[in-house]
């Protein structure tokens, strides 16, 4: 919940706020709303906005990197200081030609057979997280908390080469980031994820491994070493990337099969529907949406975008698009065609793509494996995220049998 | 049948190689390799079609002769 409480939202079309937790409680149905009757919303709040919702107009502007720029990826009522084309947080913020060059270093890590050597700790993670759940001896508890929300922070660390107990800093720090994005300036510097990586990248450049930290800390553009703020912030944003990002996606996926019996059984009977179902989770319940900037006046659905003016790109909402997916609003566990844009389209395509699924599937075969039978204790109890990650942060469930 | 692959569009979502991993490859980066020259055999059609309706960005065509 932010500090401050936002004003109530009179309509979406024309004074949208992602940050509202009406929004957080019911995006899906305010993006089907609005795209019959305003595909492109706009508010006066954040200095400027607008929110397209159709899968035409996003991927438009995903792949538009000229008249978009991606120096600002979460919406804030300021505008960020960092300058085009690096960012405060390579590549995610970067712009061409500079993007090509910053993403290149991350690839090979990240790649389909690098992700395969890491499943093995995505599995034992799961299955200690279990033993621990059990352990308690409770058949209520929150799935969120106690399981969905570790299973990436302790995949991203053991990566990094950072110990696995620093993974309650790391939410403190997204949640300041991504949730409430400016709502906090009263912390000092050694309170920040900035002075943290700081410290643990100058700890690296004196005693280098083999993880992701050690490698960059070693990486090079032209024979000159990436400059320290380079790495930090590439490190920084894949502990953000990284971490709401998993957490909400394995947290949804539990609270559609809390809810669905017959999706369960058929992912127990039938482990060729997986692949399937894996995607239209990512589809129906896409955790994240970007921002960009407008760099140059642009006419978007018939609306006029201003330089300055930020927009956002709700992926999830695009990939509920009627015009885009057949059945968009229905969960069609073995949908067969299924371009979804959970994980953007064009440049920037998530990095993590790879990680991200399979501690989705991981996680979801070890937990279908131990509780094939649960639901929601009390489905109002549940509450998502606010603002451009979505997902449920608190989602008691009862296990059955 | 035959697979027109654009590896300007592809940006690497890998959802050919998952699904078929007899017709596409990744390379060290992440970026689809198309492993057939020329027709697709006849028993891995139905999985070539599957690779071109689930890649996000267009970047596979099937081409029926
Ligand atoms: C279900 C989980 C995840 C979802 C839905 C997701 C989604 C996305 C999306 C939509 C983008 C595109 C950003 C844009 O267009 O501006 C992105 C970029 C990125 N993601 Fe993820 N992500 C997830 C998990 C991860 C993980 C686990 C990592 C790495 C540890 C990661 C690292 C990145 C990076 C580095 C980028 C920037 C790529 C670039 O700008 O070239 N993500 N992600
Ligand atoms: S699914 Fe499309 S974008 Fe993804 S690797 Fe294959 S061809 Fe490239």
């Amino acid at each position: 919940m932010p500090d401050v409480p936002r004003p109530p939202v009179e309509d979406w079309a024309t004074d949208f706020d992602h940050t509202h937790p009406d929004y957080a409680a019911s995006a899906p149905e305010i993006w089907d709303d609005l795209r019959e009757r305003c595909p492109v919303a706009h508010t006066e709040r954040f200095g400027g906005a607008w929110l397209p919702t159709r899968h035409e107009d996003v991927a438009r502007i995903a792949k538009d990197t000229e008249h978009f720029t991606s120096q600002g990826i979460i919406v804030t009522d300021w505008r960020p200081e960092a300058p085009r084309p690096v960012g405060y947080a390579p590549p995610i913020t970067s712009d061409p030609p500079f993007h090509a060059i910053a993403r290149k270093f991350l690839l090979e890590f990240f790649s389909p057979k690098a992700i395969d050597g890491w499943e093995k700790t995505a599995r034992e993670t799961c299955r200690e997280l279990i033993a621990e759940i059990r352990a308690k001896g409770l058949d209520e508890f929150d799935a969120a908390t106690e399981y969905a929300q570790h299973i990436p922070v302790r995949v991203i660390a053991d990566m990094l080469g950072l110990p696995r107990e620093d993974g309650d800093k790391f939410r403190v720090f997204i949640h300041r980031i991504i949730e409430e994005p400016g709502q906090n300036a009263v912390e000092s510097w050694e309170d920040t994820l900035d002075y943290y990586l700081d410290t643990k990248v100058k700890e690296r450049r004196e005693n280098l491994g083999d993880d992701l930290i050690s490698y960059l800390c070693t990486a090079d553009i032209d024979g000159i070493a990436l400059q320290d703020e380079h790495v930090r912030g590439t490190i920084a944003l894949l502990i953000i990337a990284g971490i709401d990002t998993t957490w909400s996606g394995i947290g949804s996926s539990i609270w559609h099969m809390a809810q669905h019996p017959v999706d369960r059984k058929r992912w127990i009977t039938d482990p060729e529907v997986r692949p399937f179902a894996l995607e239209e989770f990512l589809r129906f319940y896409a955790p994240v949406t970007m921002a960009r900037l407008v760099a140059e006046d642009v006419e978007i659905g018939g609306c006029p975008m201003k330089e300055g003016d930020w927009t956002l790109l709700p992926f999830p909402s695009a990939n509920r698009d009627p015009e885009a997916f057949d059945h968009a609003d229905e969960f069609i566990i073995d949908r067969q065609r299924n371009r979804h844009t959970a994980f953007g389209l064009g440049i920037h395509r998530c990095v993590g793509s790879n990680l991200a699924r399979m501690e989705m599937r991981v996680a979801l075969e070890e937990w279908m494996d131990a509780f094939p039978d649960f639901e929601l204790v009390e489905p109002e109890a549940v509450t998502w995220s606010t603002g451009q990650v979505r997902g449920p942060r608190r989602m008691p469930v009862r296990i059955n049998g | 049948m035959k697979i027109k692959y654009d590896r300007d569009a592809c940006q690497g979502h890998n959802r050919c190689y998952m699904l078929a991993p007899e017709l596409f490859d990744t390379d060290d980066e992440g970026y689809a390799i198309l492993l057939v020259d020329g027709d697709v055999p006849a028993e891995l059609e139905e999985k070539a079609q599957l690779a071109a309706d689930n890649c996000p960005e267009f970047a596979i065509e099937i081409i029926e002769s």
